[in-house]
């Protein structure tokens, strides 16, 4: 008994039992459902084992728009709570422990997988390529990055959830001030999809470098696999900051190291500044794929080519370099002194500059374009004066003194969403409806895509805006409540509605995916959008080996010369193919990595060392093992092209 | 602009733009001036766009039109990084400047003599100690009005953030080193005062009530607080500390006596480590002594 009670709520209240209860009857449910349908096999063979990018970018994809929910559950409580004074909604606990959840879901495991969706999906198809250079490591990836993202979940069933803010700052996350195991799900759950992540950079990076078809010279590359690749880079310098402070936590908390602790020799700042020395290029890594999503989106919708290739290109690798210099302006005040603030404060303008040659490359873009309004043109269109606001508020933020004013209140918060929303959730969902019908073989019904549109354009402008006025009235962020006396009232039920809105929307688009599939029409061709670059010059939907023959590049738009300027995409016989074998382990890996991270979360030792142990054994099995994958006949290769309709 | 803020705020100002000191006017005129000029970049991309919108949106032109193939224009890409430099350097200036002003003692009080408050927060509290009045109080604030206050800020316990926007800014209170703060008020009037850092779960009401007062009338305070406060001792100043909420209180004598602020932590060895030292070397001469 004494050994369990270490799994209970040590704050429990009904919506978590309920939660418990749906928890287990869905899991039943899902369990249950495989095997009357006689579904394992099919879900072992096509995919947990599949190291297909197309498929792993559907899981990561599916992962994120259930994260989504979850973050916005906890988004649309919090709101709740905070939209009259004095309300008894959430008790002071719940309230931290929900918005330090809504923070570390949004941005690790909804935006990251989001991302990595696209990336998976698009990236090869770009470059012309089969399939990512490390197909097993992609797939284990995204089951380090579902097993980070599972364990982080079940926290709130489990021993409770992590109470010290998405940035988790010590001492108060350390033993002393967060006693219950919370803070330990932040660290591992967090560590073990952050080292996935570390390996999606790491084999990006690779593909994009090495897996381009012939003549795709760096300056041919469509833009949002360049921006995939800067991403990429940044992950690789960044990420591994985030691996070693998430140890050294991890060793504070459960083998008292003293690290970040405030005795025995730790320093507390250490912590802040290594969690946004990988903190600040962490949010270039989500912005920069969102502004290669809008460059392909505004391209195709103009019907233009992209204006300022070149510059594109440079402000993103210039916006690369500075995303690592500008750390401290997380932390303005705290009392470096007026050199070193001032040094940031600059550094960290000057990425407006980079941001906003972008920004006006987009706006020629559509100068003498032929614009369609279209729903994923839409986000596009909205994105842009949205996310211009959401800079220059930036800037506002980057003047150190005044930012003495602005730290800590709802003024920050309303910037970053207001650069995250309409910069990564908008081009997700953009790219989402754009890339829809090359993946599930139909389209996305535009007018339920339009009414969805406009629910989470206007419920964003109600729900942020206000922020800006509380923010500069005094309303410091992360407070549960306030009291009448502040005023703040009015203007937090005006952003609980916008949050409403909302969160209608989000079901909206839930909805569209049920409706889409019950009524489009399946016979969308392989180019609905009338698209420019690679990725739609191979069939609806792709098959698995991406082009029956290596496309020659012309241009960075390539599907487009050879749609109007006579270009020969396709040269020569097909050939046999080589793809890699599907496996296991990743799967397995990821549900060891559970098991690892879940016993180091509550100390229990045996399984700890055990499961440890599993994952090196993995690792050995994987160096020895003689795995040369295999070869698509061409006769085979020449059945599916016609049942795709045709070789092109 | 200053009409859209009140506009906005129901025609009363807000808080950090009803400024009643030096450091916040400073603060609330950056801040002004940020949103000016910010503004009329929005404003220009908006009607950029719109204008771009309405004159290409592909209802309105011919079906046989076909956008041209346009690389790009090194003159116009000059001005768009040129005006953008020319925004983000001025606006540099600005703040660079104001970060000297901010960081030190208010513009007009340099000739007098500061009065130091050490200002620590613990869980959920905040303690003031005048060291020169010998006076410690809980969870309010008295200060003179037209006299420069420098704040000595730390924490036991998780990193606060002590503000007083109508004052001034923010800085962090931390537990292993001392931040300087330096405010002043103009005005006599009662301010609101809180922690905005996250603390943990008794933030929200983490906060202290500030009384600005003339120096006669602040002279009578402390003189008052001597006549009819208790000494803080030790033991009670342990349990003060002691995680909760805590209404105002006021106390003769200061917790620096016996829990002095982490004045040198980093840059030498602090004192708490010369103590262990010192221990140490004890220990070995009692060690000495008994053989």
């Amino acid at each position: 008994m004494e050994f369990l009670e270490r799994f209970a709520i040590p704050h429990p209240s009904p919506a978590i039992y309920a939660s418990m209860v749906a928890i287990a009857l869905v899991s039943i449910g899902i369990v249950a459902g495989l095997t009357y349908f006689k579904k394992w096999g099919y879900l072992w063979r096509e995919w947990l084992t599949t190291v297909d990018h197309k498929k792993i970018g559907i899981m990561y994809l599916v992962s994120a728009l259930l994260m989504l929910f979850r973050g916005g559950a906890d988004a649309i409580m919090m709101r709740a709570q905070l939209s009259a004074p004095d309300m008894k909604l959430l008790d002071a606990q719940h309230y931290n422990e929900i918005f330090t959840t809504h923070g570390v879901v949004m941005i690790i495991f909804m935006a990251m997988p989001f991302i990595f969706a696209f990336m998976n999906l698009i990236v090869p198809l770009q470059i012309g390529a089969r399939d990512v250079a490390f197909p097993r490591l992609n797939a284990l990836s995204f089951w380090l990055f579902f097993a980070g993202a599972m364990l982080f979940n079940i926290s709130f069933v489990i021993g409770g959830s992590p109470d010290a803010g998405w940035t988790s700052y010590f001492p108060l996350a350390g033993n002393d001030f967060s006693e219950s195991v919370g803070t330990n799900y932040y660290m591992l759950a967090i560590q073990i999809s952050g080292i996935g992540s570390l390996m999606t950079g790491i084999n990006m990076c690779t593909t994009i470098l090495k897996m381009r078809a012939p003549g795709m010279t760096l300056m041919k590359m469509p833009m949002f696999t360049w921006s995939a690749f800067i991403a990429n880079v940044i992950i690789v310098f960044a990420f591994p900051v985030l691996t070693v402070a998430l140890l050294m936590g991890t060793t504070d908390r459960l083998f008292a190291t003293n690290f970040f602790t405030t005795s025995n020799g730790g320093m507390d700042m250490l912590w802040a500044n290594f969690f946004w020395i990988w903190g600040h290029p962490e949010v270039y890594i989500l912005i920069l794929p969102a502004f290669g999503l809008y460059s392909e989106i505004i391209a195709t919708f103009s019907k233009r080519n992209l204006y300022g290739y070149t510059s594109m290109v440079a402000s993103m690798v210039l916006i690369s370099l500075l995303s690592f210099l500008v750390w401290t302006h997380h932390f303005f005040t705290m009392g470096q002194g007026a050199l070193t603030n001032s040094i940031f404060s600059i550094t960290t303008m000057a990425i407006a500059v980079p941001t906003g040659v972008k920004i006006f490359n987009w706006l020629f873009t559509m100068w003498k374009g032929k614009i369609r309004f279209t729903t994923p043109m839409l986000y596009s269109v909205a994105f842009i004066p949205l996310f211009t606001i959401g800079g220059v508020t930036g800037v506002m933020l980057a003047m150190s003194a005044a930012d003495y004013q602005y730290h800590n209140t709802m003024f920050l918060v309303a910037h970053f969403h207001n650069t995250i929303i309409p910069g990564v959730v908008f081009a997700m969902l953009a790219g989402l409806t754009y890339y829809w019908p090359k993946f599930f073989g139909f389209m996305l019904n535009e007018k339920i895509g339009k009414v969805t549109f406009w629910l989470l354009t206007v419920g964003f402008v109600l729900a942020f805006f206000p922020m800006y006025i509380t923010g500069l009235d005094g309303q410091a962020r992360r407070m549960y409540t306030y009291s009448e006396a502040t005023g703040f009232g009015a203007l937090n039920m005006l952003s609980f509605v916008g949050a409403a809105l909302m969160a209608i929307g989000f079901v909206t688009i839930v909805y569209n995916v049920y409706y889409s599939f019950k009524n489009s029409s399946r016979d969308i061709g392989s180019d609905p959008w009338d698209a420019r670059s690679l990725e739609w010059a191979t069939h609806t939907p792709v098959p698995e080996y991406n082009f029956a023959r290596t496309p020659q590049i012309s241009s960075s738009e390539t599907f487009w010369d050879s749609k109007k300027n006579g270009h020969v995409l396709f040269k020569g016989e097909i050939e046999e193919i080589h793809m890699p074998n599907n496996s296991g382990v990743p799967f397995v890996m990821g549900i060891i990595f559970f098991i690892a991270g879940f016993s180091f979360i509550f100390g229990l030792w045996v399984p700890a060392v055990i499961a440890l142990i599993g994952i090196f054994v993995c690792m050995a099995m994987r160096s020895f093992e003689k795995d040369h994958g295999r070869h698509i006949s061409v006769k085979e290769i020449k059945e599916t092209e016609e049942k795709l309709g045709g070789a092109k | 602009m200053m009409a859209l803020v009140f506009i906005l705020s129901g025609c009363e100002p807000l808080l950090v733009f009803d400024s009643k000191g030096p450091q916040a006017a400073r603060q609330a005129n950056d801040i002004l001036l940020s949103i000016g000029i910010m503004a009329v970049i929005v404003i220009v991309v908006m009607v950029i766009l719109a204008y771009i919108l309405f004159k290409y949106r592909a209802s309105k032109l011919p079906d046989d039109y076909e956008p041209p193939h346009i690389e790009g224009n090194k003159w116009v890409e000059l001005v768009c990084v040129g005006i953008p430099i020319l925004i983000v350097a001025y606006l540099s200036f600005v703040s660079v400047k104001s970060n000297y002003i901010v960081e030190s003692t208010p513009e007009g009080y340099e000739n007098q003599e500061p009065l130091v408050v050490y200002a620590s927060s613990s869980d959920w509290k905040w303690h003031f100690s005048y060291p020169e009045e010998d006076i410690e109080t809980v969870n309010y604030l008295y200060i003179p009005t037209d006299r420069p206050i420098e704040f000595k800020l730390y924490a036991y316990g998780p990193i606060s953030s002590f503000w007083i926007p109508q004052l001034g800014g923010q800085k962090y209170a931390m537990s292993d080193m001392v931040t300087t703060l330096h405010l002043a008020a103009d005005e006599a009037g009662e301010y609101m005062g809180r922690n905005a850092n996250f603390s943990g779960k008794g933030f929200a009401e983490h906060s202290f009530n500030v009384t600005a007062m003339s120096q006669a009338d602040f002279d009578d305070w402390v003189e008052e607080v001597h006549e009819t406060a208790e000494p803080l001792t030790e033991d009670q100043f342990e349990k003060l500390l002691e995680p909760g909420h805590l209404g105002q209180m006021t106390f003769t004598g200061t917790h620096l006596e016996f829990s002095p602020a982490p004045e040198h932590a980093h840059d030498s060895m602090s004192e708490e480590e010369m103590e262990d030292m010192e221990d140490m070397e004890n220990m070995e001469h009692m060690d000495h002594s008994g053989h």
